[in-house]
């Protein structure tokens, strides 16, 4: 998929506050309706998350992980409550603008990579920027830096086919990462992955939110993975459970 | 750019599906153009055949168009070399005009009595020059380019200074008994049985073999060649029965059955002798051959000045009035091509749609992620539609140059083909000479028609919800 990139840079209107917290949430619900059976994946949930922080949201399957991690990265809306991301009421935010407020302020690492199948690693992750309408010098800088910074810049013109799942995983951390967004959230990132791989990708990711100085926010039903965690939110049910700083 | 990269390389990922819409595509295109350069090489032959024989433009007396073929003598046109100078001479027509010609149309009898043998005819009276100039007429180049066959450039069989010979229908030649002599091939002669001499004849019949005589004993004599004769019956202006002979100096294919047994051209001097005898010789049509077909409706509003401006009790008749057929034939043809611009466009929206669909489904992940990354809806929707644009295009492209492919072969396989109510076979040409409009407006069409179909499931794709989109697997 891609963009018309060259009149696609978000409006200033859409920046963050810079003293905000990454994520503020009150009393958020999220309801869905199966076949008419109403379902509550998130029920009332209120929470906080500073800037600049590795934050872990722990829970069983089902447990309403990926539905808390939708509202927050607002590719979801909630049924009710406030959601406020990087200074944002998001809720308020037409679907354009919420999308170029995405394009800007908020990058994705999903479970099964979603990397673009037709593009090479280069391209997968240089197309945040195009989206950013940067130029191509600077792109072009940026993007075989950010190779560079998750060791695949040997591979930068291989497919995703070409990769393995853990080269998939670093690509998508580098695409995720190159337009040096406020926030970063990683939905089970290492769930794909051997063990071995997941911790090297726990610790990449680690080490690139110390480096780029960003929020990064992550599910996981693996409880061993908490100890690398500033923040833990542990939920049960849709209901915040447990808040570990 | 990156809209046309990511395009181009799904296509070329699926490659075989993309192969079935481009084959689609293109087949609609060979379709479309190929028969329309068939039907631009009949509509234009037809035209070219017309206009040679009749002009673009008929001068006649008011009334003749619809009633004077019971009584040609009786609309004549009386100073038709005045209107013809007239025409000639008049700086608004005189640029578009090829051709300005009298002409005298009859019905009659023509009777081969060496061999007793009559039948109805339809006789033409031209002048054997102007004639000439008309068969020359070729605006399309049909003939100069080798198209069609140039047989009008051969000896018409008139001569000005002649005025006794004449040219008939292959058809006429054939009733008449006169292939043997006229050396036209392919053309069966009467069996001995029906062939009686004078003595069995009716009273009726002797008499008129006698007027016949009578005739021969007055007019010209025979001339040194062995051509043929034919006694030539009409009745005059008078009402009073007329008698010539006419040297046949040729037959030739009238194209149409019913011309070809009936058609007698003849010098329009013999023909006034015919059908006015020793009264005030007229013309029964002034026809006018243009330079080009385009000038004709300009052309036709200032002959109708004139006649207004002069008081002329006179009419103007285009060829396709005098040929009702051309519009019939160009209206079947013109209904056939859309029924096949339909069914082929049908066949490309529907698989273009369903291309696209089938890509927009495999691919809601990739959709989804691109939303959220932050890729608005109206770029997923413009990245299908590239997509259906491109298949479009190349389908286009490959069935445009298969197309020109199978054209040449046609146009080099030497085929024939008799269309209905015509006396012989025609060839079956493509037209592609001058073709580039049709190419155009088909090209146009079916990547126009791409594009629109890979609209609906790029709309679909631009609607999905991120988060239905991103769970789909």
């Amino acid at each position: 998929m891609s963009s018309d990139v060259s009149s696609k840079a978000p409006p200033e209107a859409v920046r963050p506050i810079n003293d905000a917290p990454a994520v503020r949430l009150r009393e958020v619900v999220k309801t869905y309706d199966r076949e008419g059976l109403q379902v509550t994946a998130v029920n009332g949930i209120s929470l906080e998350i500073p800037r600049r922080r590795f934050a872990m949201i722990v829970g069983p399957s089902g447990s309403g992980k990926t539905t808390l991690l939708n509202l927050i990265g607002c590719i979801d809306t909630p049924s009710a409550g406030y959601i406020e991301v990087c200074g944002e009421n998001v809720a308020a935010l037409s679907d354009r603008r919420v999308t170029d407020f995405r394009a800007r302020n908020i990058g994705f690492i999903f479970q099964n990579f979603n990397l673009f199948p037709v593009l090479s690693a280069y391209e997968n992750v240089e197309y945040p920027l195009l989206l950013l309408g940067m130029p191509a010098a600077e792109r072009h800088k940026r993007t075989l830096a950010m190779l560079e910074s998750v060791d695949l810049a040997a591979q930068q013109h291989h497919r995703p086919n070409q990769l393995s799942g853990g080269q998939k995983q670093r690509v998508a951390i580098a695409r995720a990462l190159v337009k040096k967004p406020e926030l970063v959230l990683a939905d089970e990132p290492t769930a794909n992955l051997d063990s071995h791989t997941g911790a090297a990708i726990i610790a990449l990711m680690r080490h690139a939110q110390s480096e780029h100085a960003t929020s990064f926010v992550f599910s996981t039903h693996d409880p061993q993975l908490i100890s690398h965690a500033d923040d833990t939110f542990t939920i049960r049910d849709g209901r915040l459970v447990e808040l570990r700083a | 750019m990156i809209l046309f990269k990511i395009a181009l390389r799904n296509i070329l990922r699926n490659s075989r599906r993309s192969a079935m819409t481009i084959g689609a595509v293109a087949v609609g295109a060979i379709a479309m153009v190929l028969f329309g350069q068939f039907m631009a090489f009949l509509v234009t032959g037809f035209e070219t055949s017309t206009v040679r024989r009749t002009g673009h433009l008929s001068v006649f007396h008011n009334g003749y168009f619809d009633f004077g073929a019971g009584n040609p003598s009786a609309y004549g046109i009386d100073d038709y070399i005045g209107m013809i100078r007239m025409i000639d001479d008049d700086p608004v027509l005189k640029p578009m005009l090829a051709v300005v010609t009298p002409t005298v149309s009859l019905f009659g009898i023509a009777g081969n009595f060496d061999i007793d043998a009559s039948k109805t005819f339809f006789g033409l009276g031209v002048v054997p020059s102007d004639r000439d100039r008309m068969r020359q007429w070729d605006e399309h180049h049909m003939f100069t380019d080798g198209i069609a066959t140039a047989d009008a450039l051969d000896d018409s069989g008139l001569r000005d200074d002649d005025e006794t010979r004449g040219v008939v229908g292959v058809g006429v030649a054939r009733i008449l008994g006169l292939c043997v002599k006229l050396k036209v091939h392919n053309c069966p002669t009467p069996p001995q049985t029906a062939v009686s001499g004078h003595s069995d004849m009716p009273p009726s019949r002797t008499d008129l073999t006698e007027l016949t005589q009578r005739d021969h004993d007055t007019a010209q004599p025979a001339p040194a060649d062995s051509s043929p004769r034919l006694d030539l019956l009409a009745a005059t202006a008078a009402g009073a029965p007329n008698v010539v002979s006419m040297v046949v100096s040729k037959a030739e294919p009238e194209g149409i059955k019913e011309l070809d047994e009936n058609t007698v051209v003849m010098h329009i001097k013999l023909a006034q002798q015919l059908l006015y005898g020793r009264g005030a010789h007229k013309a029964v049509a002034i026809v006018v051959q243009l330079r080009s077909t385009s000038d004709m409706t300009a052309a036709r509003a200032r002959l109708n000045d004139l006649i207004k401006l002069h008081g002329l009790d006179l009419e103007v008749r285009d060829f396709t009035e005098l040929q009702p057929q051309y519009e019939q034939v160009i209206g079947m043809f013109s209904t056939i091509f859309m029924f096949i611009v339909i069914v082929m466009g049908t066949i490309v929206l529907f698989t273009v749609v369903n291309t696209m669909s089938m890509s927009v489904m495999e691919r809601t992940n990739e959709i989804g992620t691109a939303r959220a990354m932050g890729v608005r809806r109206s770029s997923i929707r413009w990245q299908f539609v590239i997509e259906g644009w491109m298949l479009g295009i190349v389908g286009v492209c490959v069935g445009l140059m298969l197309a020109a492919v199978i054209a040449a072969v046609v146009n080099r396989a030497g085929m024939s083909w008799t269309p209905p109510g015509q006396a012989a076979p025609i060839p079956l040409r493509l037209l592609t000479h001058g073709s580039g409009r049709l190419v155009l407006i088909v090209g146009l069409g079916l990547v126009a028609m791409a594009t629109v179909a890979a609209l609906i499931p790029a709309n679909r794709a631009a609607r999905m919800q991120v988060v239905d989109a991103l769970r789909h697997i």
